[in-house]
């Protein structure tokens, strides 16, 4: 049963713990981690410096404005956050790129577990959650990416497109006013500030309870900043992945030495105050739905 | 001879009597001046002797009236106990006239008597009794009493209120100065202090309800209070400028300069050529058709709190002016970057006044309008030098209720909001599953 071939809609659960493994293996690559903090970082940038606009009829709103140095250096520290945040996603899609063309095989990098790319398994993997949820059988395990990752993984995409896009056009209104009509940049004004009400609110409620916030990670999971996951994290929790990696023989290859106290403070601290920042974002968020 | 002197000593000590028993009849404040006053008591006391003295051992050997002499007159035998700066009635209120200021007043300067206004006072008969009856100023300006009891002070005295202003709290009592003179209390100059002495007394404000509030701190800090306050200052209006003087009128009251019927004018005597634009523009053309709802001046600049245009705390909150009415194209507004930097206070970017213009506005069906679809362009321009027909096709009002006028953003809008309501639903229910279970879990093990 416990193949790494194992079919679609077999349960994934495990009902036996490895012993046994100890250490830490690979979770994410030094130019992810990278891209990650810096992606967070202009990413919470862009928060504080455009929420004051989009929810500029409330109280706190002219305060953090002003916090910020006024509209116009708030407008400057968005763009310069929103430039960043271009970069590294043309980076990580640059790097995708080199990566298939290296392995020669795009087919790698869109389908199968290795891939970010929504497997059918992930519809089963809901499904299992769910019942696990409510009480209705076990938990399940997962391979190297969960569906609620891979979520988090596309909603950047999409976001990259919808706000990125969009603040482009916004950005630059001549250049783009000479090729598009006017009322498309009433469209980008809308869908910019909507999309950033469901990237902030998702980002910071959602993602950070799924990765950080939840009872087993709380207060944060470090791994997105030190490179490493726990083996204990690979049996239990991606059981699916660690037995893989066993069948392939591939399991030492994935091996990595324990993670330096460097980028684990790193972790905590960038990471903590980005998480607090978040809370911070939230709670004005709820304050203004609440007085509204 | 000896009879005469006998008889003319003796008079004099009566005399002496009267004064001995009048300063026990008339008990404080007149020995508090013979105490604290002494020494004037004393001249003022030699100086009536005198006279008596004088008419007794004379002609007048019955009456023993005070003879007007060219040295003397009547107002100083006033003086002679009001003079006193510390002089109180028998109640502890001061009864104190300042010779200096009464001697400067205009009633004084004119040789106007204290008995004039005091009629009940005789000169005959001191003391006089402590009562006396109101002074009544219409004796001799009937013509500014008469318009004084129609005005808003004098129908509330006549109602029972007893603080609305009289005669004598704007004039004064016995230091009334023509309003010609710097020193007056009703000149130019010092009027904002004589009305703000009531309409900026914040205890009296509260405590009579006097309609408009503490009106003299926001018309201190206004445009004209600042201007009262410079070098124009004889320029600049002051309260009577608007609101008259013995006619002053409810606000309410159709008659009244300062009724929204007649603001504009009442403006208009100093701001002429704003009031020829206001007339040609749309609220101008609204008012003259007779519909009343026409905004006036004071509805965007307000009334005593008027700011300098320029200033960005005028320029930011006129936007809620204009939308006290045009609600709909406020709300439109404020999903703009316009109007969300205007809501955080700046004023850099486009109010309702930078596209449609201030006193002028003309619906933009109207060629001249500066929104129409001739002058758009050029609107735009003001700020953005390089917009094109395509860049103002840009609706600063887009609706995402209005599904005719924005289908495509009606359509954007109904599709992000569904966008977020399910991607929060399901992961909404998904983190508070995963949550409960792990809690669960946790409890059970």
């Amino acid at each position: 049963m416990d193949t790494p071939s194992r079919a679609v809609a077999e349960t994934p659960a495990r009902t036996s713990p490895r012993s046994g493994v100890t250490g830490w293996y690979r979770r994410f690559t030094r130019t992810e981690r990278i891209l990650h903090a810096l992606l967070m970082l202009t990413f919470v940038g862009c928060a504080l410096s455009g929420l004051p606009l989009l929810e500029a009829d409330r109280p706190w709103a002219p305060v953090l404005a002003r916090m910020l140095g006024g509209f116009q250096t708030a407008g400057l520290i968005h763009r310069v956050c929103a430039a960043v945040m271009i970069g590294v996603f043309v980076t990580h899609v640059g790097t995708l790129t080199m990566r298939g063309l290296r392995k020669r095989s795009v087919l790698a990098l869109v389908w199968g577990p290795e891939s970010m790319v929504p497997q059918p398994q992930d519809v089963v993997d809901i499904y299992h959650n769910f019942k696990w949820f409510l009480g209705r059988g076990p938990r399940p395990v997962f391979d190297r990416w969960t569906y609620w990752e891979k979520f988090d993984y596309w909603a950047v995409f999409w976001g990259m497109f919808i706000i990125g896009g969009s603040g482009l056009l916004l950005w630059f209104p001549f250049f783009f006013g000479k090729l598009l009509p006017g009322w498309m940049f009433n469209i980008a004004s809308l869908v910019h500030g909507e999309e950033a009400l469901l990237a902030v609110g998702f980002i910071f409620t959602i993602h950070f309870f799924n990765g950080h916030l939840r009872p087993e990670k709380f207060p944060m999971d470090t791994a997105v900043f030190t490179g490493r996951m726990p083996a204990e994290e690979l049996v239990h929790e991606r059981a699916r992945l660690y037995d893989r990696l066993q069948a392939t023989r591939t399991l030492a290859r994935e091996e990595a030495p324990a993670p330096t106290l460097e980028s684990r403070a790193f972790g905590w601290v960038v990471g903590g105050t980005a998480l607090a920042l978040g809370v911070v974002t939230i709670l004005l968020i709820l304050y203004s739905a609440i007085s509204s | 001879m000896a009879l005469r002197r006998g008889t003319a000593t003796a008079r004099l000590t009566h005399v002496n009597a009267i004064f001995e028993a009048s300063l026990h009849s008339w008990p404080n404040p007149r020995r508090d001046i013979s105490v604290k006053g002494s020494a004037m008591l004393r001249s003022s006391f030699l100086r009536i002797a005198t006279v008596l003295l004088l008419s007794a051992a004379s002609t007048c050997w019955a009456k023993p009236a005070p003879v007007a002499s060219p040295a003397t007159s009547p107002n100083d035998t006033c003086l002679a106990c009001h003079g006193a700066s510390d002089a109180k009635d028998s109640a502890g209120k001061s009864i104190a006239v300042s010779a200096d200021a009464f001697a400067q007043s205009i009633h004084a300067q004119s040789g106007i008597a204290c008995t004039s206004c005091h009629a009940d006072v005789s000169v005959d008969k001191l003391p006089h009794g402590e009562k006396l009856k109101p002074v009544a100023c219409a004796n001799c300006h009937d013509k500014q009493v008469k318009e004084y009891s129609a005005t808003v002070h004098g129908m509330a005295r006549r109602g029972g209120n007893s603080v609305a202003a009289t005669c004598t709290d704007c004039h004064g009592k016995h230091d009334i100065r023509p309003s010609k003179d710097p020193a007056s209390r009703t000149n130019h100059a010092n009027l904002e202090a004589t009305c703000s002495s009531c309409h900026g007394n914040a205890a009296l404000v509260a405590q009579a309800k006097l309609p408009g509030g503490n009106i003299g701190s926001e018309f201190h800090d206004s445009i004209h209070g600042r201007a009262l306050a410079g070098a124009a200052q004889s320029a600049a209006p002051t309260c009577t400028n608007c609101h008259g003087t013995h006619n002053i009128l409810p606000v309410g009251e159709e008659a009244s300069r300062v009724n929204r019927a007649h603001v504009p004018e009442t403006c208009g005597t100093c701001h002429g050529a704003v009031l020829a634009k206001f007339n040609s523009g749309q609220h101008g053309k609204m008012r003259q058709a007779g519909n009343t709802a026409a905004p006036v001046c004071t509805d965007c600049h307000s009334a005593h709190e008027i700011q300098r245009h320029e200033s960005p705390k005028f320029q930011t909150a006129v936007i809620g002016q204009c939308g006290g009415c045009h609600a709909d194209y406020l709300t439109t507004y404020r999903d703009t970057f316009h109007g969300q930097v205007t809501a955080l206070g700046y004023s850099q970017v486009a109010t309702c006044a930078s596209c449609h213009g201030a006193h002028e506005i003309l619906p933009a069906s109207n060629p001249a309008s500066t929104v129409s679809a001739e002058n758009r362009v050029k609107t735009c321009q003001t700020c953005h030098a390089n917009a094109s027909a395509k860049f103002v096709s840009w609706d600063p009002h887009a609706s995402r209720e209005d599904k005719t006028r924005n289908p495509i953003y009606f359509y954007a809008a109904k599709f992000m909001e569904w966008l977020l309501i399910g991607v929060f639903a399901f992961f909404g229910l998904h983190t508070l599953f995963w949550f409960a279970r792990l809690v669960i879990d946790k409890v059970r093990r």
